[in-house]
């Protein structure tokens, strides 16, 4: 915007105004080129009777397939009627959105259909997700959830790695889990749920106690034994701290509650390395 | 794209249409005035002023002359598209529901709701040429389903009227004898209330979206049921694209539990769906409420959504939407 005084002076200018009109140039219009840039510059006198040079740079675009009917040409021209005869300007019923609003696809394009949707609630997702290929190696259940969302799966003692080990190596399995280097904040990692009460709660759950064990008897011996009657959390004998030897006992927890019943029927009173074993529900602590 | 949005209502949306040539699009709402913008650049035309009710439904003649609506101030009123005049007015005992002008806009088919002990009925009107001569005479009235009959439509040629409604069974009636001559199987047709009923290009088949959260698409001489698009949110409104192979479901957990829930979670969003497919193509965002009513440009090119929110959003596809490949 560009300001050029005129050749006229002050005084003169202050007494008509308006109708020095016919002083400016006239309206220039350039364009619109090859970009649909158009240019109009127009000349008008602002309040302190400056004239002033307006040049204003629209771009002109012809919207695809714009070709209309002749009746819907006529009906552009149509007047308002109704409560849109007197709409004032300012009212804005008509907006165009701030927002770029996108065809959100529910996967990449090109993608397979059988993956997990990015879009849509997950839950939903999960719902669908090929039930039958889903199989926990944790806990075996099938379709319930996968591996890496098991509720056990930090109660359960990797099967590799049942071997004599001091207590409290156990804690550092569980963190491994989540794999993937990313970092997940402690309240989202596995486990992290169930904390306190609800954690006794939660290893307590069909928690078989088996009594009478041979001294050699080790957890993976046990494991061996309760595997046969569905899939296992826990396995745990209790060692002496002071001596190392097994004090005799140990716990079992399964997955569903009717393995754990089968096995108290089969096991309870059954000879096992050259002792007869007592099976039976475990009772909560006191405390 | 980046919708247009426009605000002339003042309550929820309730059905959205366009004329013939896809330069005009009508839209009706809770509020008792209809409107109707230039479908282009969503400017405000007219509003036809005279319902004293929420307005439920309307259509408008091929030459886009004539404008119908029904209303649940229990009148159905022809309009001068034009000037936004009432031409005629049609009294009931109930609330109208559901008008379809027939190939030839020579009669309309109107549904009214059950109200105070009356059943619901199914009427056809002869209209007149000429607005003087216009008769308040029902040329036929079907009664017998349970309930609303939500949407009402001219099957091929005239020939047969298929209904929709609360008791969740599409219907096919004779439009010479009232005759129910098919009705849609209890067991693979809907579940629930059928909300919306939209017919293709051609008037070969038809979509009707249901509260059982699915949509279903008919073919409309058989009745045999040609494809289920299911989604996870009950469906008030579906159309067909005149153009391509899609068709696109909106809807939206029920209104009464908006404010409760976030908005994500209320799945607001206009869905397509491939038609042959089954398989959902993406969604379109944007409204604050479910989404009560859903239209396709004639031209395919364009689609408009019509929210509880009391938006109409008028949305042109950008180019790339017309290469999805699935």
């Amino acid at each position: 915007m560009a300001v050029d005084m005129g050749k006229l002076r002050w005084g003169e200018l202050e007494d008509d105004a308006e109708d020095l009109d016919f002083l400016l140039p006239p309206r220039v219009v350039v364009g619109p080129d090859e970009n649909g840039v158009k240019k109009v510059i127009e000349f008008r006198f602002d309040d302190g009777g400056n004239k002033v040079r307006v040049t204003t740079t629209t771009r002109v675009r012809k919207l695809t397939r714009a070709r209309l009917s002749k009746r819907a040409l006529e009906r552009r021209s149509w007047p308002k009627f109704g409560d849109a005869a007197h709409e004032d300007a300012g009212a804005r019923l008509t907006m165009v959105s701030t927002e770029e609003i996108l065809l959100e696809r529910p996967r990449a394009p090109g993608s397979k259909a059988e993956e997990p949707k990015v879009a849509g609630d997950p839950l939903a997702a999960m719902g669908k997700a090929g039930a039958v290929l889903m199989v926990c190696r944790t806990c075996g259940k099938k379709g319930d959830h996968w591996t890496s969302k098991c509720p056990y799966k930090d109660l359960a003692t990797q099967t590799d790695s049942f071997v004599d080990k001091p207590p409290g190596a156990e804690g550092a399995a569980s963190s491994a889990g989540t794999g993937k280097g990313t970092y997940v904040p402690p309240s989202m990692r596995a486990g992290a749920e169930r904390s306190g009460t609800e954690m006794r709660r939660r290893n307590d759950e069909n928690s078989v106690r088996v009594t009478n064990l041979s001294e050699d008897t080790r957890e993976p011996d046990l494991l061996e034994l309760f595997r046969t009657f569905g899939p296992v959390t826990r396995v745990y004998v209790a060692v002496d701290q002071k001596t190392g030897v097994s004090r005799g006992f140990g716990f079992v927890n399964f997955v569903n509650r009717e393995d754990a019943e089968r096995a108290i029927n089969k096991l309870n009173g059954y000879g096992y390395d050259n002792l007869i074993l007592r099976v039976e529900w475990a009772t909560p602590r006191p405390n | 794209m980046r919708p247009i949005l426009m605000k002339g209502h003042e309550r929820p949306l309730t059905f959205l249409k366009y004329n013939r040539e896809g330069d005009l699009l009508f839209s009706c709402a809770k509020d008792h005035n209809p409107t109707v913008w230039f479908a282009d650049n969503g400017e405000r035309l007219g509003t036809y002023r005279g319902h004293n009710g929420a307005v439920w439904c309307c259509d408008v003649s091929r030459d886009s002359m004539r404008l119908i609506t029904g209303s649940a101030d229990q009148t159905v009123k022809l309009w001068n598209v034009q000037t936004g005049a009432q031409l005629y007015s049609f009294n009931f005992d109930s609330p109208a529901r559901s008008v379809d002008f027939s190939v030839g806009d020579k009669l309309a088919v109107i549904t009214t709701d059950p109200f105070m002990g009356l059943p619901s009925t199914i009427q056809v009107k002869r209209i007149a040429r000429d607005p003087n001569e216009q008769s308040s005479e029902s040329v036929l009235t079907i009664k017998g389903p349970q309930g609303r009959i939500n949407r009402v439509t001219w099957g091929p040629l005239n020939k047969t009227i298929i209904s929709a409604g609360e008791d969740a069974v599409v219907r096919v009636w004779d439009t010479e004898t009232g005759q129910l001559l098919k009705e849609s199987d209890k067991e693979t047709g809907h579940q629930k209330t059928v909300t919306s009923l939209s017919k293709s290009a051609d008037g070969s088949h038809f979509l009707t979206g249901s509260l059982d959260k699915s949509a279903k698409l008919w073919d409309a001489r058989t009745l045999t049921l040609i494809k289920t698009y299911v989604t996870e949110r009950p469906v008030n409104a579906c159309a067909i694209s005149p153009l391509l192979d899609h068709v696109v479901i909106g809807g939206g957990q029920e209104a009464v539990h908006v404010t409760t829930t976030d908005r994500r979670a209320g799945k607001f969003e206009a869905k397509f769906f491939h038609k042959i497919l089954q398989e959902e193509i993406g969604g379109v965002k944007g409204h604050f409420g479910p989404i009560n009513a859903l239209a396709f440009n004639p031209d395919g090119r364009s689609f408009s959504s019509g929210g509880e929110d009391g938006y109409v959003r008028l949305h042109h596809f950008d180019p790339d939407y017309f290469n999805i490949k699935m």
